[in-house]
């Protein structure tokens, strides 16, 4: 029964929430989405004239009523400052989906039943890059109480426990960019083997910062060609793509026992059916030839998921935008679903949006669940003309409607770490 | 009430998020103004840097209410 998450007990999501480049708010976010409207723009963070990239896809700032993101309507001032972004985001996507989840333990066990994963690829980078500062100024003893707690991964999923009283699982998933698929299928398992029935899961980054930039861009990873038109800049598979876009934001779902969910009458969006994992064991950063580790992320995927790759219409893939990547993961789909590959459509989000990194496979996932609800697959903007043609159909500028009922979501991370999940419609 | 004391009480609230009314002289930072330790080390420090004053860790840890705070700092510019 170990290894399979459809026995004994079966994992849906009854909760979504989101805080990206398209605003907050799961309806607003879709909505712009399907209008194949951009979140990219020039960096207002901070001052990026010296970078050679000097775009991003920022949460948009301004009235929650307007789909932005306005910390005081969500947090308290005084919690505020305890807090690197990365975790306000965090805490943003986990309210929408708590509430969308309409589930409040009343007693103790239910509290103790309800556990957190949420992970973040870098966690509080900025935070760490004042505080360095500080420290080489010999102003050591000037640093917060709260930098430390401020910065680390897990605090996430501690605030968002501390808010709700969660007392279950608490826990925290780094796998830089395949950190948002590893939360949801790693958390989803804990409800399948026992350890939780209801988990607040996902994955939230936020890396705009003058230290995360300058190292993306060191590592020559981010799309420089663009700065003048910012919203052209991601465009997964095209020919004229130059590197990724950095993104911010969290993605947040609550995972519950089918059971659990069904008895308190709760809405179910889609069911968990699969996940699967794999190593490339070959480079820190670059994906292995053939893409060899995604291919096996997704077989690994579909081994007791109880579908097939011809039962499945629709891929989200990590589709980065970068010149190497995107052509690899196309190879290894193609390979994965063979003549089946010709009914698929496989859009990449991040033309839209970016890339989260660590909030991305999350972010990602609410996508192709809404693919699956509203059976409509996003587009992938900016793809004109591909660098490499394929039966499978990329979903270019405009959204198409499709028979989606199942979909697959990919994510691969530095350090060659890949992950696949598997969403179906509600059982 | 000396500027001191306004000072101090200014901090307070905008540290701890709390209404100005409750911010008396009498007031526990930790039973009456909701703050925990961590709040508590991070209102010396704003006082210091206010005030140009340094609180070592000994005294700081003396300093529990609004008016013990008042006091430590108006006792050290006096001094």
């Amino acid at each position: 029964m170990f290894g399979s998450l459809t026995t004994p007990r079966r994992v849906v999501v009854t909760g979504m929430g989101i805080a990206c480049p398209l605003g907050v708010g799961v309806a607003n976010v879709w909505q712009r989405m399907l209008a194949s409207e951009s979140g990219i723009g020039p960096i207002n963070l901070f001052d990026a004239k010296d970078l050679p990239a000097r775009i991003a896809g920022e949460v948009p700032t301004g009235p929650k009523a307007e789909g932005k993101l306005d910390l005081n309507e969500w947090i308290p001032v005084k919690d505020q400052k305890k807090m690197d972004r990365f975790i306000q985001l965090a805490m943003v996507a986990a309210t929408e989906a708590v509430e969308d989840s309409g589930w409040v333990p009343e007693s103790e066990d239910d509290r103790n039943a309800t556990g957190v994963m949420i992970g973040s690829g870098i966690g509080g980078l900025p935070t760490i890059s004042e505080n360095a500062q500080l420290v080489g100024a010999g102003k050591a003893r000037r640093l917060s109480p709260f930098f430390i707690p401020s910065a680390l991964i897990n605090l996430a999923s501690g605030h968002v426990s501390i808010k709700y009283g969660f007392k279950g699982p608490n826990h925290s998933v780094v796998t830089a960019c395949a950190t948002g698929v590893h939360a949801l299928g790693d958390a989803a398992r804990l409800i399948a083997l026992g350890d939780a029935d209801v988990m607040v899961a996902g994955g939230t980054e936020a890396a705009i910062s003058d230290i995360g930039m300058a190292g993306f861009c060191a590592a020559r990873a981010l799309s420089t060609g663009f700065n003048d038109r910012p919203q052209e800049a991601s465009r997964p598979w095209d020919k004229e793509r130059d590197g990724f876009v950095m993104g911010e934001g969290a993605g947040i779902m609550v995972l519950e026992e089918l059971e659990h969910a069904k008895k308190r009458g709760a809405k179910i969006y889609a069911e968990i059916i699969g996940y699967g994992m794999s190593g490339d064991a070959y480079h820190i950063t670059a994906p292995a030839e053939n893409h060899d580790g995604a291919y096996r992320a997704m077989k690994a995927a579909f081994k007791n998921s109880g579908v097939t790759p011809d039962q499945v219409q629709y891929v989200n893939a990590h589709g980065t935008s970068t010149p190497m990547g995107d052509d690899l993961e196309l190879e290894a789909v193609e390979k994965m679903f063979g003549e089946f590959g010709k009914q698929l459509a496989m859009s990449s989000t991040k033309s839209a949006i970016g890339h989260l990194l660590g909030a991305a496979g999350a972010v990602e996932g609410v996508f192709s669940i809404l693919a699956i609800r509203d059976r409509v697959a996003p587009p992938t903007l900016n793809l004109h003309e591909p660098s490499r043609e394929s039966v499978i159909d990329r979903v270019a500028l405009q959204p198409q409607e499709r028979p989606i009922e199942v979909a697959l979501s990919n994510s691969f991370g530095f350090g060659g770490t890949n992950a696949s999940i598997l969403f179906r419609r509600a059982p | 009430m000396s500027d001191t004391a306004e000072k101090v009480k200014k901090i307070v609230v905008e540290h701890l998020g709390v209404e100005e009314a409750k911010v008396t002289s009498e007031a526990s930072f930790i039973d009456d103004l909701g703050a925990d330790s961590l709040d508590t080390v991070e209102l010396v420090m704003a006082f210091e840097e206010a005030f140009g004053v340094e609180i070592p860790d000994d005294a700081a840890e003396k300093i529990t209410t609004v008016k013990d705070a008042i006091d430590y700092i108006e006792a050290q510019k006096a001094a």
